[in-house]
């Protein structure tokens, strides 16, 4: 029994990572090897010369959509903490006459999922003049009510006693939040902190909508827009590929603790 | 009043932003939806209800929501019961639990786009020495056009294994984080009645205890499933534009507000409101059966 469900699961390991392997294989290898009329599942020669005729090609801007995924990653990623954080906190603890009014909007767009309403949300970023513009790409992203719950519900169960231990000694709701409740809480910042990061990093619809300009373009945009190209150069394709997913699986081997208990209170809150 | 300010320091920011690219946004959709509003975000002319009309006898409109039904029928239960099958697997087994773990959930790590790239362009590239054609021949079977085949189930077969492939380590996860909060003692006493240890501990204890877990992933997959746009974009979209099929809600509200048709927001805006109050619903109705 035991050594059938070790084979079950075996098998099942390398069906997830041939598309993995496929990606490099692609990458590493020459064309004619790609449309060979057989199919070889080792490539006859590995040719580590694609890299530097990738970041060479003057047609393919890699670089500037990496550093452009990069940029809006780590500020929606920095953004979203920041506020979501401080207005979870504020629905979690300070009482207030119309707290309740504010938590009734934060909730009812919990059952809106943001990509619906990419129409509306071109619609005013337009007439703020944002498209094409790093503004555009981030800031729509930054205010996400589902991220804010989820802090307010993480709040409600921090322990009371460190908060009034602050207050006894003299810190107002601002110092209790920045000395005392975000160095307790760093694991869940963490998890939803990663959970940002890769959102941001995969995200596809919105950058396609409002990175017209290809200086805009976000990575993803800019392999989408290679893929569905008529002539492409397939190799370079998939070694750029390769090279965007990197700082992904990267943060997936340094920080999958953090990723997992993110993905828990996503499933179990949402 | 010294509550007011604290408060407002601490969620202002937050609800100013969520005001403005939340709820002005819908504001301002519902009444472009009521107006024409062709290559322009302001709105020119008053048509009353018509746009809702055009977009409610559309065929692609309507012809849409049937597209997102199939690949819902397809890909809800399939995720749910792979999901399941391999939460239980690892969960089970005690050595390189962690590694198998990671194994399945590294998926995530990978974009919509790059999973369409390796899907559309080498595992189902259509020509006979692609993978899954080579494959075909080594049981004699003739190769198969996938993508560019213009008829049910080729695509589908490839919209829903590559959807399959990104989503089940997630799902995976939740399943695990469910089953470790089944108390174990309630296996040990039904041991102790006599119950086997697979399929009836599994129908008996398993699954009722999972139910909480399984409301939220059956949810999560529908509304996942309703916002397809990136994998039909990239698999089935060229620069030429996109087949007149398969076409999932989203691709069509993009290519009605933003397609190389020029930009119609009125119809656009009509179509956003149909789909949020669609979606809206059945969050709705989902949450009374949860809390029921």
């Amino acid at each position: 029994m035991r050594a059938v469900r070790y084979l079950a699961l075996s098998v099942a390991a390398v069906v997830f990572l041939i598309p993995f392997y496929l990606v490099l294989r692609n990458g590493l290898a020459s064309e004619q090897e790609i449309s060979a009329p057989s199919w070889r599942f080792w490539p006859r020669e590995i040719r580590w010369e694609n890299f530097a005729s990738l970041f060479s090609d003057p047609s393919v801007p890699l670089v500037r959509s990496m550093v452009n995924s990069l940029v809006v990653a780590v500020l929606q990623t920095v953004g979203q903490l920041l506020l979501c954080g401080l207005a979870g906190y504020g629905l979690a603890r300070i009482p207030y006459r119309y707290a309740n009014v504010v938590l009734y909007l934060v909730v009812a767009t919990l059952m809106i999922p943001a990509a619906v309403t990419f129409v509306p949300t071109f619609v005013v970023v337009s007439s703020l003049g944002w498209v094409s513009d790093l503004r555009g790409l981030v800031i729509p992203g930054l205010f996400s009510g589902f991220t804010t719950f989820l802090f307010r519900q993480y709040f409600l169960g921090f322990p009371r006693e460190l908060e009034e231990a602050a207050r006894i000694d003299g810190l107002g709701h601002w110092g209790t939040y920045w000395r005392i409740v975000v160095p307790n809480s760093r694991g869940f910042f963490a998890a939803l902190g990663v959970i940002a990061f890769v959102t941001s990093w995969n995200q596809f619809l919105w950058p396609l909508v409002i990175a017209q300009d290809q200086d805009a373009w976000t990575v993803q945009v800019a392999l989408s827009t290679f893929l569905t190209a008529q002539s492409i150069n397939v190799s370079q394709l998939f070694l750029a590929a390769a090279v965007s997913i990197l700082p992904l699986v990267l943060v997936f081997l340094g920080m999958q603790r953090f990723l997992v208990r993110g993905v828990t209170e996503i499933g179990i809150k949402g | 009043m010294r509550n007011g300010r604290a408060f407002w320091l601490f969620v202002g920011p937050f609800a100013i932003g969520l005001l403005v690219f939340v709820y002005v946004p819908i504001a301002w959709s519902l009444l472009l939806s009521f107006f024409d509003a062709r290559n322009t975000v302001t709105p020119t002319s008053f048509v009353g209800l018509r746009n809702y009309a055009d977009m409610l006898t559309d065929k692609p409109f309507l012809s849409s929501l049937g597209t997102f039904s199939v690949f819902a029928a397809f890909i809800v239960p399939l995720t749910f019961v792979l999901a399941l099958a391999l939460a239980l697997l690892v969960n089970q087994i005690s050595f390189m639990q962690a590694f198998f773990r990671s194994v399945f959930f590294l998926p995530t790590a990978c974009s919509y786009v790059v999973a369409s790239l390796v899907w559309k362009l080498s595992i189902f590239n259509g020509v006979r020495f692609g993978l899954a054609n080579t494959v075909l021949g080594w049981f004699g079977a003739e190769p198969i056009a996938w993508t560019v085949s213009t008829s049910p189930p080729w695509y589908w077969l490839v919209l829903v294994t590559l959807r399959l492939w990104l989503q089940l380590g997630f799902y995976m996860i939740l399943f695990i984080a469910g089953l470790q909060r089944i108390p174990q003692h309630l296996y040990e006493a039904a041991w102790i009645d006599g119950a086997s240890r697979g399929w009836q501990t599994l129908r008996h204890i398993t699954l009722p205890q999972l139910r909480t877990t399984s409301v939220a992933v059956v949810l999560l997959l529908l509304v996942a499933a309703y916002q397809a746009f990136d994998e039909f974009y990239n698999v089935l979209g060229t620069d030429r534009g996109y087949p007149p099929f398969a076409r999932p809600p989203l691709i069509y509200l993009y290519y009605t507000a933003l397609g190389s048709g020029g930009q119609d927001f009125g119809h656009g805006s009509a179509g956003a409101v149909i789909l949020t109050l669609l979606i809206a619903g059945v969050t709705l109705l989902q949450g009374r059966v949860i809390t029921r």
